[in-house]
């Protein structure tokens, strides 16, 4: 079975945001890590290739930095890593993002294509669905459990309020959601083994993709600014014994704040 | 392009859903400021009895999409019949809520259309040129980034309760235009073999007015009760923070947070919790936020509009029998 994961790099979830003089979000201190969805895909993948046999390929596009990421995931146990390094993807929408993704996943045999169901900091959960578009596939989000047989997968999805047993013919897109396994550490010998594995870099050029077609340039959302949310103020302090507090509690709830 | 604003209905079990509603409200409330037409998107099977209901709230027209092959949502087949009406009346603004439908639906669509998708938005704004700016949470509303398109139609998921609802105008009627639907079979591949949904009289999490969530103070599983308690009193959902879930007392869809659910209810009663910077950025666009701690320097009454110090264990129960004196 070939297997592809996608991944992505995030800030770690500690971070605080803050914006530089021009504006952006300042990534300066800030430690990176796999976005944490991401960890579950890259399990699972590694999981159905112990089941089936076959490869895992990671994928991910970005700056230079998305090797850390990708090495990582080979010392957890895939077989080899592709990374599109390209700086002018920054402000690349998710649109662009996804046309470029379908271009380097076409370079690879896939039955299935996994990720995280969101990236924890653009938070847009589009990229995953678009790519199974652009490859006219069924894609399936949120995956809490998998069963493939032959080339179909049974899969248990997250719904409002409840959950879905859905079918879909391979290949397809699964995006994973917690629950759905327990990532592995990279073990020691992983890590070394990782040093060996193949990480091919691709280029633009490579896929034969114009840069005008990226970034803000081929974006069809246009990224006007960022800002901070408006800081909270603590309020009021209610004192007094147990019973006076929250009998003025729900007072000032219903008359004061009138919430309720 | 006389049909300006799309709204795309959510419906389940014959009723249509909270946040689409809201957006019936609010596409009703850009429209009387431009003069444009709303036009609401209602697909399904024996579906016409809601659309009094959508009238009401403010739409100009239905459109209509009557299948079997509709009757459950399915992404072929939903992508399909949109991809026609949309091409066909050319809106510029399309509304779907962000809930697990429109997540599913809206990318497949945009692309299938070549078009951006502001996704889980939380504001729009219009400019002179009618072209919305958008406002959408990053890093789980720790910021916030606000964008604008000039590529038609514009379509965007918004969060629940980011509008608030209109009072529906029973007197208002809409004019109803039916819409042929030929379904290709291949739209059909996907096979949903079981719906679960677990019976709770409690509202989504993501669409309640109001939230009880306790954290690591709660100590056990059983121990959910009380807060449980306290949210039937007040028809509100229940949720839980990271560390709460973590501990195994409360499942992990009930979390709320930036690797859980966010939220941004009108009151957020947080129990127990300390207000580690993940949680508050899941929850920190609440209206009105309490917080009951036993620690009078957790992290939590720096955001909280109201702040008891005191053991939830006395608190909550308190409340839970003050509030049912008080609504009765």
């Amino acid at each position: 079975m070939n297997i592809v994961v996608w991944l992505r790099q995030t800030f770690d979830t500690e971070a605080k945001i803050v914006l530089d003089s021009e504006g952006k979000i300042d990534p300066s201190g800030v430690s990176l890590i796999i976005n944490p969805y991401d960890e579950f895909a890259i399990e699972e993948g590694i999981k159905l290739k112990e089941q089936f046999g076959g490869e895992v390929t990671v994928v991910a596009l970005g700056g230079s930095h998305v090797s850390e990421a990708l090495r990582c995931a080979l010392a957890m146990g895939a077989d080899k890593a592709v990374a599109l390094q390209e700086s002018a993807l920054e402000g690349s929408d998710e649109f662009v993002t996804a046309n470029v993704l379908a271009e380097v996943i076409k370079t690879l045999p896939y039955d299935i294509i996994l990720t995280g169901r969101v990236a924890i900091d653009e938070q847009s959960s589009q990229v995953a669905i678009r790519l199974a578009e652009i490859l006219g596939v069924d894609s399936v989000s949120s995956v809490l459990s998998l069963e493939i047989n032959e080339n179909v997968a049974i899969v248990t999805h997250d719904i409002d309020g409840g959950y879905e047993v859905i079918e879909v013919t391979l290949p397809a897109v699964l995006t994973a959601q917690k629950g759905l396994n327990e990532p592995r550490y990279p073990s020691v010998a992983g890590i070394m083994k990782a040093k060996k594995k193949e990480l091919k870099i691709l280029s633009l050029a490579d896929l034969g993709i114009s840069p005008a077609a990226i970034g803000q340039t081929g974006a069809k959302m246009k990224l006007a600014s960022f800002s901070l949310p408006p800081q909270r103020q603590a309020g009021r302090r209610i004192f007094g014994e147990p019973e006076q507090t929250a009998a003025e509690l729900v007072q000032v709830l219903l008359a004061e704040a009138k919430v309720i | 392009m006389a049909n300006d604003i799309f709204v795309i209905l959510e419906h389940t079990n014959g009723q249509l859903r909270k946040v689409s509603l809201e957006l019936l409200s609010e596409g009703r409330r850009l429209a009387d400021r431009t003069g444009e037409v709303v036009s609401a998107v209602l697909l399904g099977t024996g579906v016409g009895e809601l659309i009094p209901v959508v009238a009401a709230y403010g739409a100009d027209q239905v459109i209509l999409a009557e299948a079997p092959a509709l009757e459950n949502y399915s992404t072929g087949a939903y992508t399909s019949v949109l991809n026609k009406v949309i091409r066909e009346h050319q809106p510029k603004l399309v509304l779907l809520g962000h809930t697990v439908l429109g997540k599913d639906l809206a990318p497949r669509l945009a692309q299938r259309l070549g078009v951006g998708l502001v996704s889980d938005c939380v504001g729009m704004e219009q400019d002179d040129n009618y072209f919305v700016k958008f406002t959408r949470p990053i890093y789980a509303g720790k910021a916030f980034s606000h964008i604008h398109t000039e590529v038609t139609p514009i379509i965007t998921t918004i969060r629940p309760n980011t509008f608030t609802l209109a009072d529906p105008a029973q007197d208002r009627s809409a004019k109803v235009i039916e819409t042929a639907v030929n379904i290709d079979p291949a739209d059909l591949r996907a096979i949903i073999r079981e719906v679960v949904r677990a019976a709770s009289s409690r509202p989504e999490l993501t669409d309640a007015n109001i939230i009880v969530s306790a954290g690591r103070g709660i100590k056990s599983a059983e121990n959910f009760r009380v807060v449980d308690e306290l949210a039937d009193v007040l028809g509100a959902a229940v949720g839980a923070s990271r560390a709460a879930v973590d501990s195994g007392y409360r499942e992990y869809k009930y979390q709320v947070g930036q690797t859980g659910k966010t939220v941004s209810p009108t009151l957020y009663i947080a129990c127990g919790i300390s207000g580690a910077i993940q949680h508050l950025a899941g929850m920190g666009s609440s209206k009105v936020i309490v917080a009951i701690n036993k620690d009078p320097e957790a992290n939590i009454f720096a955001v909280a509009d109201y702040g008891i110090v005191g053991d939830l264990f006395e608190i909550v129960p308190l409340l839970t029998h003050e509030f049912k004196q008080r609504l009765a």
